[in-house]
């Protein structure tokens, strides 16, 4: 992977650097909160996906907004680069540090500040896991919908900065649609806050767009969330098919009778094997396709739209059908999915996941090239899938001791990637371009396209130096982006009807 | 009075912009016209009016996805949606009474472009939820793209939400792709009679505390709840305390008999059905007709839900306004005298305490002028807005001054 040019001019003021870091924040009860010896910077050498390795300059790890600002302001003088990181848990390469650029780490920022029922909001600081805030609240029988798989670890401010989404976001949305509020600093060391207990936005949606900026625009120090009541009662189904095709018409009809459920997964018979003989969840072996389908809500609701679900799944000629007895039950139905790629990582030296978004009619179509392409490449590959809304997770197994397994693996998901887009889809869903998808950007967008959102980025780091290298495949100066270009004699102004 | 040009693709709108940049001219950009009177009074030298840009160029209703141009009227939207059981989930108001309009005139661009959200907004998000991509000409007179016809998707920046209640100062959007939903099955909703704005506020966030799913909660005090064309409250002189629930059937029924239990130590408990229920959301939500002083000043402000009494109480008393509350006591909507120029001054004072933000939605241009129309931004912030605006339409061309002086 092909990375900006390291500033050999910023990596020779290493010292003056940590001196001035160190100066910052201060040694603190469990030692230094500057990291600079390499054994201790080796544990920050990539994030979740970690194929792609590099030592940061320097790794410094603040406890205050204002220490986080003082850094940056300092950082943005001399023109050293940041890469922010939460619990390193990105699949693409998002937090992946530069060889010149100072890792900041939010683990320190582990605190739940604020929880009020009575406007259903939390406020929290960014390095707390997503499943400690559901935990948070969960005695008062509320809970925090986005439910990425990895949300025993990854930290909140993580999940705002790649808009995470989870099993749970067909009908409850992705992070960007229940986050309220942010604090956050600038490159330049200026604090903003934005929105907070209520609803809209004062002027321009900038939560919107700090949601899924990939730790480009700024660094988060708070989240305000939205907390929801927990429903009175979910129950999970397993549906076998014989085909993916029918599988993906009963997604179709499903929502097409007007039932949103509140997840609704699919796994191929690999996926299903591999994670049955991990967790034993009790999913059948005689199926080819299988849809965990779960409906929350009123106890008569659930069992009135379990009801037509199972309708709908007969009459497709479903050959397995199970619903959840008990919440254990349900719980063990949800393990086998949310084990699937460790439940795959114990049938292969190593795999890679990919992370594209389809129109959900093209799954058949889509798993068919899918699986000649796994012959092309000689490599096997297994599929689970948030079928509700069309985001695909092909497990490419492959082995990196084995020469070009790694390339082909890559090149295989690339291939994928497109295919996606092709049909109407797009890169990713929910895993980010980081590194790993930067390169095909180009493939979905026009230069004006990138250059538009780099023009954003402009607005919020004038000197490109939050988390270069990632998501962008050009790096352009903005006094170059700002040039507005002139179209003399281009214009047909005057054909225009006009009144 | 302006000149209208009246593009009908994005070619024609391409080159009217860059027409404008080059000239060093702007432009007021509108779909129906039907909010013009929302945002400060800018004069520009044309006005581009997107109404021939209005076809439904997908609707997948198996994929929940409706692509359409930016001037399609929303009714148009609606009608097509109707037909196959589904519908715009953050329910849209229609704001003709508010603005003296045709009734249900507007457009899609028109609606993304002001984040106008209706009462189902507290549970199924805002109209920049729902907003999944689109094609635009930045104020730079150049074409670009972002988002797509998938919900799941963080593929670069997602400048639909920027776009979204940006009200036309950063890029005119031809081409707008938006998530829609099934329709409920069933829709109810419970009524207790004779809350104080406190208590009223308290018994619908008791609502929230319980497994109700309460889509939509309101409390009108009693000089607004009489200005409603329902029967059951207008013929009493009592304030009123809604929540509405949507869905299967049986469930709708049994939430509602759920609510009514919860409330009965409130006071009277009442439900309405079908056409009442559905006129009383209209109702609130479209604000005209139970705000319905022409010449008055309307607000909106949003804040924590639990403050919205708190703060109505603050304003009121330092100046004589009649207020309703939305969205759980999050959303209250205030009319005043139009001549007062105190009142945003007031509000805002109130609001600084507490968080939130204010809009002045109606108000006569010299008003809108005076007045800051959106909530006042700290210094950062403010430089932060007028470097994206810069970034999007470097020369000012689009909606200039629309939202803040200079942005």
């Amino acid at each position: 992977m092909r990375m900006p040019i390291p500033d050999a001019n910023i990596i020779a003021q290493r010292s003056e650097i940590i001196e001035r870091l160190q100066q910052i924040v201060p040694r603190g009860e469990f030692g230094d909160s500057v990291i600079i010896d390499s054994a201790g910077l080796r544990a920050y050498e990539c994030d979740g996906l970690s194929a792609y390795r590099q030592l940061p300059l320097i790794v410094v790890l603040p406890e205050t907004t204002a220490q986080i600002s003082r850094i940056l302001t300092f950082c943005n003088e001399i023109g050293v680069k940041i890469v922010a990181r939460g619990a390193g848990t990105s699949l693409s390469g998002g937090a992946l540090p530069l060889a010149d650029a100072v890792m900041l780490g939010l683990g320190k920022f582990n605190k739940i500040l604020n929880i009020d029922y009575a406007n259903r909001a939390v406020i929290t600081q960014p390095g707390v896991t997503n499943l400690s805030i559901s935990e948070a609240v969960s005695d008062a029988d509320f809970y925090y919908a986005p439910d990425p798989s990895s949300q025993i670890v990854c930290s909140i401010g993580g999940n705002v900065a790649e808009n995470s989404g989870g099993v749970h976001c067909l009908k409850y949305g992705l992070t960007t649609n229940n986050l309220l509020g942010l604090e956050m600093v600038l490159m330049n060391g200026d604090i903003i806050k934005l929105g907070g207990k209520y609803l809209g936005s004062e002027g321009y949606d900038l939560l919107g767009i700090i949601s899924g900026s990939e730790g480009l625009l700024g660094v988060i120090t708070e989240v305000t969330l939205r907390i929801l009541k927990k429903p009175e009662t979910a129950r999970a189904m397993l549906i076998g098919f014989n085909n993916a095709a029918l599988a993906g018409d009963c997604v179709a009809t499903i929502i097409g009778s007007g039932i949103i459920p509140g997840g609704m997964e699919m796994m191929d018979k690999l996926a299903i094997e591999a994670t049955e003989e991990f967790v034993h969840a009790g999913y059948p072996s005689n199926v080819e396709t299988l849809l965990i389908v779960e409906l929350d809500g009123p106890v008569v609701e659930v069992s009135d739209l379990i009801a037509r679900v199972q309708n709908i799944a007969n009459g497709l000629g479903s050959n397995y059908i199970r619903v959840s007895k008990n919440e254990a039950e349900r719980e063990i139905f949800w393990a086998g999915r949310k084990a699937a790629f460790p439940a795959i990582g114990r049938i292969t030296p190593d795999y890679y996941c990919v992370d594209g978004t389809i129109p959900r009619a093209r799954l058949p179509e889509v798993l068919i090239k899918i699986n000649e392409m796994s012959q092309k490449y000689k490599l096997r590959v297994a599929n689970v899938f948030h079928a509700g809304d069309g985001n695909l997770h092909p497990l490419i197994m492959y082995d990196a001791n084995e020469l070009g397994e790694l390339e082909r693996a890559e090149e295989f998901g690339r291939e994928i990637l497109l295919l996606c887009v092709d049909v109407g889809g797009v890169l990713t869903g929910e895993h980010g371009v980081g590194v790993e998808k930067r390169d095909l950007m180009e493939k979905v967008f026009t230069e004006e396209d990138l250059k538009q959102q780099q023009r954003l980025k402009c607005a919020f780091d004038p000197n490109g130096l939050l988390n270069p290298g990632k998501v962008f495949p050009t790096l352009h100066r903005c006094a170059e982006l700002g040039r507005v270009h002139v179209h003399h004699g281009e214009t047909s102004f005057s054909d225009i009807p006009r009144f | 009075m302006s000149k209208r040009l009246i593009p009908h693709n994005k070619k024609e709108v391409l080159d009217i912009v860059r027409g404008v940049v080059n000239d060093e001219k702007s432009i007021e950009i509108i779909g129906a016209g039907s909010k013009r009177g929302w945002g400060r009074p800018n004069k520009t030298s044309a006005l581009v009016d997107l109404s021939k840009i209005s076809a439904i160029t997908l609707y997948e209703p198996q994929e929940l996805v409706m692509t359409a141009g930016g001037g399609t009227p929303i009714e148009d939207i609606q009608a097509i949606l109707s037909e196959n059981q589904q519908q715009l989930a953050f329910e849209p108001p229609d704001l003709s009474i508010l603005y003296g309009g045709i009734k249900g005139a507007g457009t899609l661009g028109g609606i993304i472009s002001t984040n106008l959200s209706g009462p189902r907004r507290i549970q199924s998000g805002a109209a920049r939820d729902f907003c999944l991509g689109f094609d635009a000409i930045s104020g730079r007179g150049e074409e670009f793209k972002s988002g797509g016809r998938v919900v799941k998707n963080v593929t670069g920046f997602d400048l639909a939400k920027l776009l979204s209640g940006s009200f036309g100062t950063l890029a005119i959007m031809v081409s707008i792709t938006i998530k829609v939903l099934p329709k409920p099955e069933k829709t109810r909703t419970a009524l207790v009679f004779g809350l104080d704005d406190k208590q009223g506020i308290q018994a619908l966030s008791e609502t929230f505390q319980g497994p109700f799913e309460v889509n939509a909660a309101a409390h009108l005090p009693a000089d607004i709840a009489t200005n409603s064309l329902i029967p059951l409250l207008n013929n009493r002189t009592l304030s009123v305390t809604a929540v509405r629930f949507q869905g299967p059937a049986t469930s709708v029924c049994a939430r509602c008999q759920g609510v009514k239990a919860l409330w009965q130590s409130y006071g009277e408990v009442k439900e309405l059905h079908g056409c009442n229920s559905a006129s009383l959301w209209n109702e609130i939500g479209n604000v005209g007709s139970l705000l319905n002083g022409q010449t008055d000043q309307i607000w909106r402000i949003s804040v924590p839900p639990s403050e919205g009494a708190n703060l109505v109480a603050k304003i009121k008393s330092v100046v004589q306004c009649k207020t309703y509350f939305d969205w759980g006591g999050g959303l209250i909507w205030l009319a005043a005298d139009g001549k007062l120029t105190e009142v945003g001054m007031a509000i805002r004072s109130v609001l600084g305490s507490i968080g939130g933000h204010a809009t002045l939605m109606r108000g006569s241009a010299e008003l809108r002028l005076t007045s800051d129309v959106f909530q006042p931004q700290t210094p950062v912030l403010s430089r932060l807005t007028r470097s994206i605006k810069d970034n999007f339409d470097p020369t000012h061309v689009l909606n200039p001054s629309r939202m803040y002086e200079g942005i």
